[in-house]
């Protein structure tokens, strides 16, 4: 293929600006700039907390102060001045709602521009969604049919109010409030999340589906989701993002913990497009996620699967504790990264029980000036017999200006483990595409059949709807692609 | 006593040693010294802070009362008669080095004609033009505490030079030798420039003689022109009271083709840090290493393949065994540069654990910039293979025999690449004699010494 064709391609996908950037005007109730004690002492009682939540947010708060911001990732951040953050924005609403009607029409609006008809799905795709715009919980539907089998979702807040036996027994338990300076920050402040519990021998019997989106200017979200899965229960939770566009960067720090029991089950999927940035990387999205799932019981499973293309910067690594003997885990990931993004995302095994599996399946996509990282750790404690991990880490660069890195972390401990990793690097083959071409198939679209089918291994994971809207989004990222 | 207690102490015999270091020393080693000494200060011996020592804390090894000899100190007896190499059929050209000092009455050595083979200290004074053109040109005392250290106190070491178009057959073996009397840290740098279409072999090895404590920091540059062929064979065989810090740095020029071997058989802490800079286009480099390590023993290897330069292939390989509480530590470090395309880079760590408490901890990390390049990277831990065991148990052999058959097979991947025939027998031998047991429970020197 010619160079300047090449470029010209290159240069349409490097120059492709986000097709889901738009804000809607809902009114919202902010509170004043800032973070201090007041200031999470005014969140806490605005959301009508029990004491022990205003403690542990005070606790966090403090042990936040003496922390410092990581450094050691492969990511440039300008200093983020954390007192120039709004910390509490929830849209305003007039009492509970009861059916669709009574949604705000602009919130209606939105998610209709962004394909997701809630009305509809609601029939047609048999799918629970609890919608988190900004913080707090606006619609949680389906929830009668989950109540039936005694499953609870519902939102952090109402599970606070509600639930609080369970809040108090499990929250910080698998991500302590002093795990790193980020889960710190979202302890101290968390405006909402999601809250899910399923009890013992109870399969979810639908796939549990979540909308984060940041909505009001210069707010922070930060939202904490708490899974608990029961000995012998199954759920499949969904967990997706689009942003509408803004010029300022805006930060995002969250916290998902996952408990899963005895041969319990539970699968995580992920697809992030927040906005990443115009051409020139301004604005974007700051994502720094701390994830992290124990398998507690025996033959306990869990599943993360993640399609990565939005946010300037990501900084996420869904981590598993691999307690109970038999349990396994498994890690799929596809980061997209464009124009001025950057990821440093990846996850961590833990191998603590015997006989404990884990798979880590990660592809690397950068294009533009972007710089993906994956970095991972697997590890394997001294009493873990028997432990079986294998990794896979590939990177595909589209373009001479971005960058791929991969810093896999191994440490084993124990003689009977079997650790393998391996990592390759390329760029989609000449030969690849002339073979297309060659069959009339044009090199846009040639690349975008290399570049899903690079990913494939990982979207197959996926859910139904997710893997149809995770297609949409690699297609948009990398639109009309590379030779 | 803390990490700062040392390091002031450091600081310290900087301050009150200043007079005996620069006695006897160029001025430019002087001036370098003087910039090591202000670098140390800021950087202070790694510690487990630090990412690239994440593994290895050298704290315990540098927190012991050493003597260091800031002068030549006068070897006792004839090290010629006191230490011979009995490598059968291996034909070398004998350096000794007395605690990292060029030993003062080495024998005459059968080089090529122009070919220079010196202390560092003489070099410094005859051969200033060679030696400032490359003498801290490589080494990053800015970067690396242990390089500022070294800096900070070298004084001598080897040199060697070969000029342009010259093949220097014989391989030049550099031993060097730990006697003393009181528990030592040695600082030893050395300097080997490679002219342009001159190919040389150079082994390094180092003993212990006596039973002291040692530490040695060890620093080598070398600089490796157009079209040469060089190779370093770098074999580690101490007892269990010595610590060794070795780094290497490599540069290469355009077409050179670069081999180094790192064997660690013995030793009680061990790190290596392997530096290669790709400056030029098409460069070869082949870096491997092997280590077996048992009892408490420690081994830490960092690599750093730097490919500034386009069109260049670097393959790296490590295999290591570990039994009893044996420790290791792997980093690989690739780092393709912008513009740095048509890059090959390959880097592969296979790790055997053989006891209960045997820890392996290794990343290979690859740093991308380019898009035109083949880099993969791959790292194993695991266990014999049944089958394979089963396969020759099947065939009636024991099962001991068996699996000592198999964990030769894996050591040998990394022998079977050192290209002198001789030393590639003994290394076979050793390793064989080191994994039946036979010599790990020595605690003298291993290739031999009649002592």
């Amino acid at each position: 293929m010619a160079k300047e064709e090449q470029d010209k391609i290159l240069n349409e996908v490097t120059q492709s600006d986000y097709k889901y950037g738009f804000s809607s005007d809902i009114d919202t109730d902010s509170i004043a700039k800032g973070l201090s004690e007041d200031v999470i002492r005014l969140i806490s009682s605005k959301k009508n907390e029990p004491e022990f939540m205003l403690e542990f947010r005070l606790k966090a708060y403090r042990h936040w102060l003496t922390m410092k911001m990581p450094e050691w990732a492969h990511l440039d951040i300008p200093p983020i001045d954390y007192q120039d953050i709004i910390y509490y924005a929830a849209p305003v609403q007039k009492a509970k709602l009861e059916s669709m009607d009574d949604v705000d029409p602009e919130i209606r609006a939105t998610f209709d521009k962004l394909g997701i008809p809630l009305d509809e799905q609601k029939l047609l795709s048999n799918v629970a969604v609890d919608v988190v715009m900004d913080s707090s919980s606006v619609k949680t539907t389906f929830k009668e049919a989950l109540a039936e089998k005694g499953i609870i979702f519902c939102s952090f807040s109402d599970a606070v109010q509600d639930h609080p036996d369970l809040i108090q027994e499990y929250m910080g338990t698998v991500v302590p409030y002093r795990d790193n300076f980020f889960a710190a920050l979202n302890s101290a402040v968390f405006s909402d999340g999601s809250f899910v519990y399923i009890p013992k021998g109870v399969r979810c019997p639908m796939e549990l589906s979540t909308y984060f989106r940041i909505n009001a200017e210069n707010t922070g979200q930060f939202e904490r989701t708490l899974i608990i899965c029961e000995d012998e229960s199954y759920v499949s939770y969904l967990e997706g993002c689009t942003a509408p566009m803004r010029d300022e960067n805006q930060l995002h720090a969250a916290i998902v913990e996952i408990i899963v029991k005895d041969n319990a089950e539970v699968k995580y999927s992920t697809v992030q497009n927040w906005y990443p940035g115009n051409k020139d990387g301004l604005g974007g999205i700051y994502n720094f996620v701390t994830k992290r799932g124990i398998c507690e019981g025996v033959n306990a499973k869990l599943m993360w699967a993640q399609v990565e293309t939005g946010s300037a910067v990501t900084w996420k690594y869904p981590s598993t504790i691999l307690k109970g003997d038999g349990s396994s885990s498994e890690f799929y990931s596809v980061a997209v990264t464009n124009n001025h993004q950057q990821a440093d995302t990846g996850t961590k095994m833990i191998h603590i029980g015997n006989n404990t599996k884990s798979t880590i399946i990660s592809k690397g996509i950068s294009a533009g000036k972007s710089n993906n990282s994956y970095r991972g750790l697997v590890k394997v404690v001294k009493n873990c017999e028997g432990a079986r991990n294998f990794s896979q880490c590939d990177s595909l660069l589209l373009g001479d200006k971005c960058g791929a890195h991969t810093y896999p972390y191994l440490e084993v401990h124990n003689k009977s483990a079997k650790v393998e990793h391996e990592a390759t690097t390329s760029k989609i083959g000449e030969d690849q595409i002339f073979y297309c071409n060659q069959r009339g198939i044009s090199t846009e679209d040639a690349i975008g059949l290399i570049v899903n089918g690079y990913a494939k291994e990982v979207i197959n994971k996926m859910p139904m709807e997710f893997a149809v809207e995770a297609q949409k989004l690699l297609a948009i990222s990398l639109e009309g692609s590379v030779g | 006593m803390s990490i700062d207690t040392i390091n002031n102490d450091f600081a310290d015999l900087f301050e009150q040693g200043k007079s005996l270091l620069e006695d006897n020393s160029s001025k430019f080693m002087n001036t370098k010294r003087e910039e090591a000494v202000e670098y140390f200060k800021k950087l202070g011996v790694p510690t487990l802070a630090n990412e690239n020592y994440k593994y290895t804390n050298l704290v315990p090894a540098f927190d012991h009362p050493y003597t260091v000899d800031l002068q030549y100190r006068t070897v006792i007896g004839d090290l010629n008669e006191l230490f011979y190499c009995d490598v059968p059929e291996l034909d070398t050209n004998l350096v000794l080095l007395s605690n990292g000092w060029y030993y003062n009455q080495n024998r005459e050595l059968d080089i090529p004609k122009g070919v220079i083979v010196c202390s560092l200290q003489e070099a410094a004074e005859k051969h200033s033009e060679i030696f400032e053109k490359h003498y801290g040109k490589y080494a990053k005392p800015n970067e690396e505490g242990l390089v500022a250290l070294n800096t900070a106190l070298a004084k001598d070491g080897v040199f060697i030079y070969v000029p342009k178009n010259i093949v220097v057959e014989k391989p030049i073996q550099v031993i060097n030798l730990l006697r003393s009397d009181r528990d030592l840290m040695a600082t030893q740098r050395n300097l080997v420039v490679i002219e342009e279409n001159a190919q040389a072999k150079l082994i390094f090895c180092d003993h212990t003689l006596t039973h002291n404590k040692y530490l040695s920091n060890t620093v080598s540059e070398i600089n490796v022109a157009k079209n040469a062929v060089f190779d370093l064979y770098t074999l580690q065989n101490q007892h269990l009271n010595a610590t060794v810090l070795n780094s290497v740095f490599i540069r290469q020029e355009a077409n050179s083709n670069v081999l180094t071997n790192t064997l660690s058989l013995y030793g009680g802490m061990i790190r290596n840090n392997h530096y290669t800079l790709f400056d030029g286009e098409h460069c070869e480099n082949h870096t491997y290493g092997m280590y077996l390590m048992d009892r408490q023993q420690h081994v830490d290897n960092f690599t750093f393949a730097d490919h500034a330069k386009p069109n260049c292939v670097s393959n790296e390989h490590f295999k290591g065994v570990m039994d009893d509480d044996a420790t290791a530590a792997f980093t690989g470090k690739i780092h393709v540069r912008r513009d740095a395309q048509k890059t090959e880079a390959y880097q592969s760590n296979n790790n055997l654990l053989l006891s209960e408490n045997a820890v392996i901890n290794t990343k290979p990390q690859l740093i991308i910039d380019a898009d035109d390049v083949k880099c993969s990277h791959g790292a194993t831990v695991g266990q014999m293979d049944d089958d394979a065991l089963f396969y020759l148990r099947a065939r009636g052999i024991h099962e001991e025999e068996a699996r000592m058959m198999l964990m030769f097979a894996f050591a040998h991947e990394i022998i079977e690449k050192i290209r002198v025939d001789a030393l590639k027998d003994r290394i076979d031998e050793l390793v064989e004699k080191r994994l039946r047991g036979e010599i790990s429970k020595c605690n003298t020197c291993a290739i031999a010494c009649n002592q």
